[in-house]
């Protein structure tokens, strides 16, 4: 019997860092989002929230990329 | 895939038993469909961000998508965890009706469990009777089914707890409108991740019981890939199943468990979408629905209420520990019959019609629809349009 212990504490790390990774990314696109909400209720220039969430969204689309690339190479 | 099977098939009609078998894996993957449609999309029905027929079709879709992209033949339908070289079609057919068997009683019950665990249950179970202990492999289940079904809901679980807290800390200044309509977007791109990671990997286990059952009966030179005709059904059976939507298990997954806000679901349908990815690629397969069901009950936990209903809880891991066992004890007995003949075949076949119909005719009695998982969500808690985003 041998059960690959270091292969689910190698998945567990991987996918903590990730998920946390892809939470931050998201929240930083949704704090844009939330700027530009914020700008345009006071009629200020609602770019600085543009390009926040932009990074961020951008940044979780090339991770979602990533992950169906991942499957397609099986 | 390996060289062809044993001719062990007693007086059974080789040519009959093929077409039974392949319409046997086609059932069950028309039940894996149904079973599983719950772990890609019950979040994102609970917390509004699809209308549940808008999420059947996207996760039927992705599915039928899904048993195309990989071109990685299913060289192997157990995982190591019966001796294949020995596996008769008549074996192969009593493990899926064991399989199909439990899906439907655990679905009639609202209960998510592992389909890939049923389809092994039933092959250990009749593999077992049929050619003997040392065709099982027990140092394999231990680390295919049993570890995994441990470690599954606890990783994703702990992943999507502490992922919910940093989501809710991270976005609390974020104006309300915007954190829900964003939270509820990101979260129908990861149940579309795992709707695709899903019709890639079970859509491929029924092309390769097909592809079996074909070598076997000399239709395909052994190692041969499976043909386009079996790819496509596959893919269409599993994505009809997918579309008919399972909506006990999603009223168990999306309310029963907890109450999820459109952050949680986020949460949980992230980790749980990293995670099988990760999993099936970094060496340590887990189990989608284990995965699925953790990252919920996570969710649950880590958020602002902190409610989960334990019992249920409770349920689904008593479920979870009766599918080898049940699965096996059905897969067996319909294994030793059918392996007794053409007789067999047919009585097991229709001992497989009688109960499936049986167990049907018993949900229409007390119909879950898709209204049961939306109900509530009648009154949204924000302002956003529910149809803006889906």
């Amino acid at each position: 019997m041998h059960v690959n212990w270091s292969g689910l504490a190698i998945v567990f790390g991987v996918s903590m860092g990730a998920v946390l990774a892809m939470v931050a990314l998201f929240s930083l696109g949704i704090g844009g989002m939330s700027m530009r909400m914020t700008a345009r209720e006071r009629e200020a220039s609602t770019r600085p929230g543009t390009v926040t969430a932009t990074i961020g969204f951008a940044a979780c689309a090339a991770v979602v990329a990533f992950g169906v690339w991942v499957i397609i190479r099986g | 895939m390996n060289g062809g099977l044993p001719g062990s098939v007693g007086a059974v009609d080789p040519t009959l038993l093929v077409i039974v078998v392949i319409v046997t894996a086609l059932a069950f993957d028309f039940t894996n469909g149904f079973h599983d449609t719950a772990n890609a999309m019950a979040t994102s029905i609970a917390t509004g961000a699809l209308r549940p027929k808008v999420a059947v079709v996207l996760s039927a879709g992705l599915n039928l998508v899904g048993a195309f992209l990989s071109v990685e033949v299913a060289k192997t339908i157990s995982g190591g965890i019966v001796d294949e070289t020995r596996i008769s079609p008549a074996v192969i057919f009593g493990g899926l009706i064991g399989a199909i068997v439990w899906n439907l009683v655990t679905w009639y019950a609202g209960l998510p469990s592992s389909s890939s665990h049923a389809l092994f249950g039933g092959l250990i179970g009749a593999t077992w009777v049929a050619s003997g202990t040392s065709a099982v492999h027990f140092g394999k289940i231990v680390e295919k089914v049993l570890v995994p079904a441990v470690a599954s809901p606890v990783i994703a679980g702990v992943i999507a707890a502490t992922a919910t807290w940093l989501t809710y800390r991270l976005t609390r200044r974020a104006q309300p409108k915007a954190a829900t309509r964003g939270f509820r977007l990101g979260q129908v791109a990861s149940a579309s991740l795992v709707s695709l990671a899903h019709g890639t990997n079970d859509a491929q286990k029924t092309m390769g019981v097909i592809t079996l059952a074909l070598i076997s009966s000399g239709s395909l030179g052994a190692g041969a890939d499976p043909p386009v005709w079996v790819i496509l059904s596959a893919g269409l059976a599993i994505a009809l199943g997918t579309y008919f939507g399972g909506w006990r298990i999603t009223h168990t997954l999306g309310r029963g468990l907890t109450k999820l806000e459109a952050p949680q679901g986020f949460a949980a349908q992230t980790s749980a979408a990293t995670v099988i990815l990760a999993s099936s690629h970094l060496g340590f397969a887990l189990s989608t629905t284990h995965v699925c069901s953790g990252g919920i009950l996570g969710a649950g936990l880590g958020g602002p209420v902190r409610e989960v209903r334990w019992s249920v809880a409770g349920r689904m891991a008593v479920a979870w520990l009766l599918t080898l066992p049940l699965a096996g004890g059905v897969g067996a007995l319909a294994g030793v019959t059918a392996d007794s003949g053409t007789l067999g075949v047919i009585a097991v076949a229709l001992a497989g019609l009688v109960i499936g119909g049986g167990i049907y005719l018993a949900s229409r009695r007390r119909p879950v629809g898709p209204r049961a998982v939306v109900d509530e969500l009648e009154v949204p808690a924000e302002p956003t349009p529910v149809r803006a985003v889906a």
